[in-house]
């Protein structure tokens, strides 16, 4: 009998004991996650922080931006090349690696949408009413509409992934490289794609756009991360425009070129679809 | 001169203003600008008009108290001048000048051009100062500081809080005037104990008081009486960031 409540006793402790150290555990680790989270939700909250998360965020699109157009710049190679490149980056990683890139570059931009966003939103609550005349004395014009270049360049990207990346237009979707074709033919659908004048002209317009955006956005950047200084502050200005300038230059000669003729497809046809390249094959079989 | 004024009238914090049009007539060209104010005030007065309410005190340019911004530039557009410096002799004959108050939602207007800016106080309340033993007066060389540090943080001290860099900016950002106050002492060695807490501190004042964000471009820079670089806005983003890692794993 005492032997039974003893080990009651015991099992009782055990089960006390036992539930202490759980609801610790659980404790602890709200604590950690308070900890964690706390500091990610003042810094969000914070005018500087949000700031930064743009000037971050910028910056890891301004690096994409330089890819992307070493990568376009192969467009004036030659056919091979930039397919061979862009069959690459579709098959890096086992296919992965695209995916990666593209999840990351949306992260980003998502960030840097909803913190200019809510500053934006923040920016023009805190200066309540205007003045009845209003003067500047050295805001850049691009500084004054970088919500709205940002908003258009967006508008723009959408319209450019619908186009480029998943192709709604069967014309531009079919295409296969005729030197292997069951791989597409990313050179041809770039200068059909550019044939069109509207879709070049949009293509410039919007760089345009984001030329001005990044002309203030990369000065801006470094003074947002603190790397702008006496010293420094000159440099930070002309790495920015030079930057800007460059990107939109490169990016532009593309349409230009294609518009003006100087980019033409080959007699090779960049008009072949996957489907008839293979038929052409099968016959000569 | 005669100068036909458009000035901005409200009878309270919560009535409705408009701009009013006044004739200011015969007014000296080596009047200063508040001069110019009292002689029109003085006018209106005896006509048993209201006068225009506007903050002023020293007339020096040390004090920080005046304000206005004069044809949508605080302080008008002469550089480097407070708005009690200006002369009337910087205008034309027969010129029409727009006297509005400071606008930010954080300097609401009290009466007229008068503008409560108690924000900035309680800015410089959370952190704009050092503790140390009060007592006897420390030798002036008994802290060695860089002369280069010692004529950056002198820059920065510079500041005498009139507001302009709010009232200029179009998200009416304090960042300058925040940048200043704390790299005034960030910067010397007897600001280094609460760097961080200051850092954070008057970030955390500023954002609360509602303030807007800085966009980087520079309207309080060009229009700071004191001259103030926006050169402090980068350091003191730069000590916002080390304080916000410092104490998140503190």
């Amino acid at each position: 009998m005492e032997i039974r409540e003893k080990s009651g006793n015991y099992c009782l402790k055990f089960y006390l004991h036992g539930t202490r150290l759980a609801s610790g555990f659980v404790r602890n680790i709200k604590q950690a996650m308070v900890s964690l989270i706390q500091p990610v939700i003042s810094f969000w909250n914070s005018s500087i922080g949000k700031k930064i998360l743009v000037a971050l965020s910028g910056a890891f699109l301004v690096f994409f931006l330089i890819g992307h157009l070493a990568g376009n710049l192969l467009v004036f190679t030659g056919r091979g090349a930039l397919n061979d490149y862009a069959q690459f980056l579709h098959e890096m990683g086992h296919g992965k690696g695209v995916w990666i890139f593209r999840i990351g570059l949306l992260v980003a931009l998502v960030l840097h949408i909803a913190a200019t966003v809510a500053l934006t939103r923040q920016n023009r609550s805190a200066k309540g009413s205007q003045y009845a005349h209003n003067a500047t004395m050295r805001a850049s014009r691009s500084s004054k509409i970088m919500i709205w270049s940002g908003l258009i360049v967006l508008a723009f990207l959408v319209f450019h992934i619908f186009h480029f990346t998943i192709r709604v237009n069967p014309e531009l979707a079919d295409m296969a490289d005729p030197a292997q074709p069951e791989r597409h033919d990313v050179w041809g659908m770039v200068i059909k794609g550019f044939e069109n004048p509207l879709v070049s002209l949009f293509y410039i317009v919007a760089l345009t756009l984001l030329c001005s955006h990044l002309s203030h956005g990369i000065a801006s950047m470094f003074q947002t991360l603190g790397l702008r200084t006496g010293k420094t502050k000159d440099a930070s200005k002309i790495i920015g425009i030079a930057l800007a300038v460059a990107l939109w230059l490169g990016f532009i000669s593309i349409p230009v070129a294609v518009m003006t003729g100087l980019l033409k497809a080959d007699s090779s046809g960049y008009s072949d679809t996957k489907a008839s390249v293979i038929e052409a094959q099968i016959a000569k079989q | 001169m005669n100068l036909t004024l458009k000035v901005w009238r409200q009878a309270g914090p919560e009535s409705e203003g408009s701009m009013q049009t006044i004739e200011a007539e015969g007014i000296s060209e080596d009047a200063s600008f508040l001069e110019m104010l009292d002689v029109v005030n003085e006018r209106i007065v005896e006509e048993g008009g209201d006068p225009i309410h506007f903050d002023h005190d020293c007339r020096e340019g040390i004090c920080g108290a005046c304000s206005l911004t004069i044809n949508g530039v605080p302080h008008s557009k002469q550089q480097g001048i407070t708005t009690c410096q200006l002369h009337m002799r910087k205008f034309r004959d027969g010129d029409t000048i727009w006297i509005e108050p400071f606008r930010a939602r954080a300097f609401p207007v009290m009466k007229d051009l008068m503008v409560d800016r108690s924000s900035f106080d309680r800015i410089i309340a959370a952190g704009g100062y050092i503790d140390v033993r009060t007592g006897s007066a420390v030798d002036a060389n008994s802290v060695p500081i860089p002369k280069e540090d010692a004529d950056s943080a002198f820059d920065s001290a510079a500041c005498i809080g009139c507001g302009a860099c709010v009232a200029a900016c179009k998200n009416a950002s304090a960042m300058l005037f925040v940048g200043a106050k704390a790299s005034h002492l960030n910067k010397l060695p007897q600001g280094q104990v609460q760097k961080d807490e200051r850092v954070l501190g008057m970030v955390r004042q500023m954002d609360a008081e509602g303030f807007g964000n800085c966009t980087n471009q520079y309207e309080c820079e060009a229009v700071c009486p004191k001259e103030i670089s926006a050169d402090v806005i980068g350091k003191l983003n730069r000590d916002y960031v080390a304080a916000t890692v410092k104490e998140a794993v503190k």
